[in-house]
């Protein structure tokens, strides 16, 4: 354990379910991305699914909204310290959509890509399962462009920044490839409750 | 690109206060003899984690305002009323205290000292710009640097002396500037300052970078070319 810091007593309270060095942000949501705001027409959104798998597939937005909903009630956390606690978004499983693509034998890997051209690298087991979405709906209202609509990925029991917002690509790897910000100093796997922030923890 | 990151690598250290000042009101700026300490590059942050006697822990991360060949780390913390973190370090840091850090962090905002770069900062959002302004001065490259910058009043403004004497564009909201009406920055404001090359560098709140981001593709730039990093009350630093 660190030695105490003089005169601090720490003013949170010890929610249980914060993941150690996290904080309650509460009803707001911030905003944190590393490059300007894209405006995206749903009509012109689609998302594609290749690298890796039996047969390479887009879905376009009209498309990827008759697959069946999924949801996920729950937390998410950010590397920046803030957690938000019973978060509601809805769209589709991740798993939907590789079990329609077919992910081949030696697929170990995921490249998400955005629209932007920002990317972040996830193993495959951190997005099967029922562990991923691609979410259209924040507490059943669209997602809005700073929070990565019209569709962003959606991996909550990682740090944040793995939820590629404003997502366009799913590319399986048989080798992992460090995305956006594990090139720029933050942790491969991301995971709160080990604190995997930056690179070495 | 890979030094810095090495240094976040080796993890936690100890940093002994050596000054505390109050150049504007809730802010507080802090310089910090950072023990077996590697050099930043201008933009980089650290993070300051406070522990408790019970072992709970606190961090948040606060943008480097000095450059790098300053013998001393300087941030500069907004205090924040419900910021933890901000409100410690504020009213209770002392000279001599020691405080945990760890940095350099982040390899994205940052300037590589030999692009021309047009900087836009917002509130304290200007700290990382001082940052790359000393860099530039200890280079004798300011030119390649163009600076616009906003805060409600001159005021509030973190080192509005240091800024305005390097030619920084000064945008007040609430109070007149000069001949200058209170307001928002424009694409007016910004048409001098831009030049073949640059990399945008946007800094300040979620509404502030939101709208300057905006604003330099509006007038331009390659979305690619435009690093943006935000914070708030709520966001990042609190």
């Amino acid at each position: 354990m660190p030695t105490p810091t003089r005169g601090f007593l720490g003013r949170r309270a010890r929610d249980p379910r914060l993941p150690p060095g996290q904080y309650d942000v509460g009803s707001d949501w911030p905003v944190l991305t590393a490059e300007p705001t894209p405006r995206i027409a749903p009509e012109t959104w689609s998302v594609t699914v290749d690298g890796r798998v039996e047969r390479p597939t887009t879905w376009t937005w009209d498309e990827a909204h008759q697959l069946p909903r999924s949801e996920y009630r729950g937390d998410i956390h950010c590397v920046t310290t803030w957690s938000k606690f019973g978060t509601w978004f809805a769209g589709i499983s991740v798993d939907t959509l590789l079990d329609a693509a077919g992910p081949t034998a030696e697929a170990q890997f995921v490249m998400a890509t955005s629209k932007t051209g920002y990317t972040t690298n996830l193993p495959l087991a951190d997005v099967t399962g029922g562990k991923a979405w691609l979410v259209w709906e924040f507490d059943g209202k669209p997602l809005t462009p700073e929070h990565g609509g019209p569709v962003r990925l959606l991996v909550p029991h990682l740090y944040f920044w793995k939820s590629a917002k404003w997502i366009s690509k799913l590319t399986l790897l048989t080798r992992d490839q460090p995305g956006f910000w594990e090139q720029n100093g933050y942790h491969d796997r991301g995971d709160p409750w080990r604190q995997q922030r930056y690179q070495g923890d | 690109m890979i030094e810095p990151f090495r240094a976040a690598n080796r993890g936690w250290r100890t940093a002994t206060v050596s000054g505390v000042r109050r150049p504007i009101a809730r802010a507080v700026q802090l310089r910090l003899d950072v023990h077996d300490r590697v050099d930043h590059l201008p933009g980089q942050h650290y993070v300051v984690r406070l522990t408790a006697p019970d072992g709970y822990t606190a961090q948040r991360s606060y943008s480097v305002a000095s450059a790098p060949g300053d013998p001393l780390v300087e941030l500069f913390v907004e205090r924040l009323d419900d910021g933890e973190v901000s409100t410690h370090l504020a009213d209770v840091v002392e000279p001599g205290d020691e405080l945990e850090v760890r940095g350099p962090i982040g390899g994205w905002f940052v300037w590589d000292q030999v692009s021309p770069a047009l900087l836009l900062g917002g509130g304290s959002g200007v700290v990382p710009f001082v940052a790359m302004l000393r860099t530039a001065r200890a280079l004798g490259r300011t030119d390649l640097l163009r600076i616009a910058v906003s805060a409600r009043t001159r005021a509030e403004l973190p080192y509005a002396d240091e800024l305005e004497a390097a030619g920084a564009l000064v945008v007040l909201t609430r109070e007149a500037n000069g001949i200058r009406p209170p307001g928002r920055l424009t694409a007016m404001d910004l048409v001098p300052l831009i030049e073949p090359g640059q990399t945008g560098y946007v800094c300040g709140s979620g509404p502030f970078a939101e709208a300057a981001g905006q604003l330099l593709v509006e007038l331009g730039l390659d979305p690619a070319d435009v690093r943006v990093e935000r914070f708030g009350p709520s966001g990042g630093p609190a």
